[in-house]
């Protein structure tokens, strides 16, 4: 019935997001605005960063390490919950857009989630005077790291992408046990991690001068992932055409002979 | 309840007539406990320290050697589809299937574990304990090695991916584990214990779900 309804009037709004071809019409002139968008914002953000905030107190200058630790560390996170929305999609509905979704995220969670333990490490080592530690949140994070790596080769492995897609979906959804784990490890581990200090009941405890370079990061950072996403997205359907082409031409091939 | 039974007994009756299996898991097992003592030198109080984490790495390294025999040889000879068209559904086979691998797989790695305790200087009360903690920890080991083994029964590349699939699963397990194992303070030991078994329990009732979803999904 929607397909008939589809052919004779405009597409509706979902038909227009989610079918591969027409995503690839209006998603192309997204990119660059969204690079635009991106670049101020990493601009103003920077600006803010270092010569628009005072250093702490007790940290000095090396508390400007928190603009860029604080958003990978929780775009790693907000990925994970990317490709989980995603795997759901993949398995509900088996949208050929959702295995896409899924698998342009798995390599950008990656790099988020060793950006935000790199960083993390480069940031103990000044105050509190050791790269790397066993905490709860260290150590969780480092096992979203190995998710996110074992996700990756799993995709490598399948021939058969429309199968793998939902193969990793279940494995994406085993695998999100780990996400509240890393975010009440704080809170069940007290060892050397703080505690959240921007999304709390009581209000943030960072002073307004730090939270304003802070969120304007975060910001800057999402949209890098969404900017990322989208070209991801469209590589890989543009990957997904050329593949089912060439196995078109090589069968057309195979019967004249 | 009689076809979970008669799957458990096929399973058990499939192993035991292999042979090798088994013994090929022990020495394995026992084998790392010999290795590490010469890797890292026959230092006893040093040994004694770490060695319930070599206990529990021995048992997870002996776990992924078997989790191929878990359900590839039933995908490949097809069995697995034979499964999905059973009077019982997909995820109580598994779930048998489970109890019957653990039974050859886990077992006897406990059996032998207050053996490789001893060889590595653990006081034989701990070495005792340690076939307690593994009791509790070893069916997590199993039901995350299931998930694995089910989500790469496809692949005929399958053999490497799987390991890194299982590993940062089954790290929660290994803290625990040696944590309750460990001679630091008792409370702690006792929380360890605790969260072990919360695991295994967690682990065991998503397994044969998520299992049964990728075969599924793999004998398409």
């Amino acid at each position: 019935m929607s397909a008939t309804e589809n052919r004779s009037g405009p597409p509706g709004l979902w038909t227009r997001i989610a079918h591969p071809g027409l995503f690839l019409g209006w998603s192309r002139h997204l990119v660059v605005p969204l690079a635009l968008l991106c670049i101020a914002l990493f601009a103003v953000g920077l600006y803010f960063a270092f010569p628009g905030s005072p250093a702490d107190y007790q940290m000095g200058d090396t508390v400007r390490m928190m603009y860029v630790h604080v958003p990978s560390a929780w775009l790693s996170q907000f990925c994970y919950g990317v490709m989980c929305v995603s795997a759901i999609g993949t398995l509900v509905w088996r949208h050929p857009m959702a295995d896409v979704s899924q698998k342009a995220a798995a390599p950008l969670g990656a790099a988020f989630t060793a950006l935000a333990l790199f960083t993390g490490s480069m940031w103990g080592r000044p105050t509190w005077g050791t790269f790397w530690e066993w905490d709860g949140r260290m150590t969780s994070t480092l096992i979203l790291l190995f998710i996110y790596l074992g996700i990756v080769a799993l995709w490598r492995a399948f021939d058969d992408q429309l199968k793998a897609a939902r193969v990793i979906a279940v494995f994406t959804l085993v695998g999100a046990i780990n996400i509240p784990i890393i975010k009440f490890s704080v809170d069940w581990w007290q060892t050397l991690h703080q505690p959240a200090s921007v999304f709390r009941l009581d209000g943030p405890t960072i002073d307004t001068a730090m939270l304003v370079p802070l969120l304007v990061m975060t910001g800057a950072f999402s949209v890098l992932f969404l900017t990322l996403h989208l070209v991801g997205m469209r590589t890989e359907i543009g990957k997904r055409r050329v593949r089912s082409l060439q196995t078109a031409l090589a069968r057309a091939e195979g019967g004249a002979r | 309840m009689s076809a979970i039974g008669a799957i458990i007994g096929r399973e058990l009756r499939l192993s035991l007539r292999q042979g090798g299996d088994l013994l090929t898991l022990l020495v394995l097992f026992i084998g790392i406990g010999v290795l590490v003592p010469l890797a890292v030198g026959p230092d006893r109080a040093l040994l004694a320290r770490i060695a319930p984490g070599i206990i529990w790495i021995a048992a997870l390294l002996a776990q992924l050697l078997i989790h191929d025999r878990l359900f590839r040889a039933d995908h490949e000879d097809g069995s697995l589809l034979a499964f999905r068209h059973a009077g019982l559904p997909l995820e109580a086979i598994v779930g048998a299937k489970l109890v019957a691998h653990w039974i050859t797989g886990g077992l006897p790695v406990i059996i032998a574990a207050p053996l490789m305790g001893v060889m590595l200087g653990l006081e034989p009360m701990t070495a005792l304990a340690a076939v307690g903690v593994l009791v509790i920890g070893t069916p997590a080991l199993t039901a995350l090695v299931a998930i694995s083994a089910a989500i790469t029964v496809g692949l005929r590349r399958g053999g490497l991916v799987a390991p890194v699939l299982i590993l940062p699963l089954t790290l929660p397990v290994l803290i625990f584990g040696t944590g309750a194992l460990s001679a630091s303070a008792m409370a702690a030991q006792g929380q360890a214990v605790l969260l072990l078994g919360a695991l295994s329990l967690v682990s065991v009732a998503m397994a044969p779900f998520a299992a049964a979803a990728a075969l599924k999904i793999s004998g398409e």
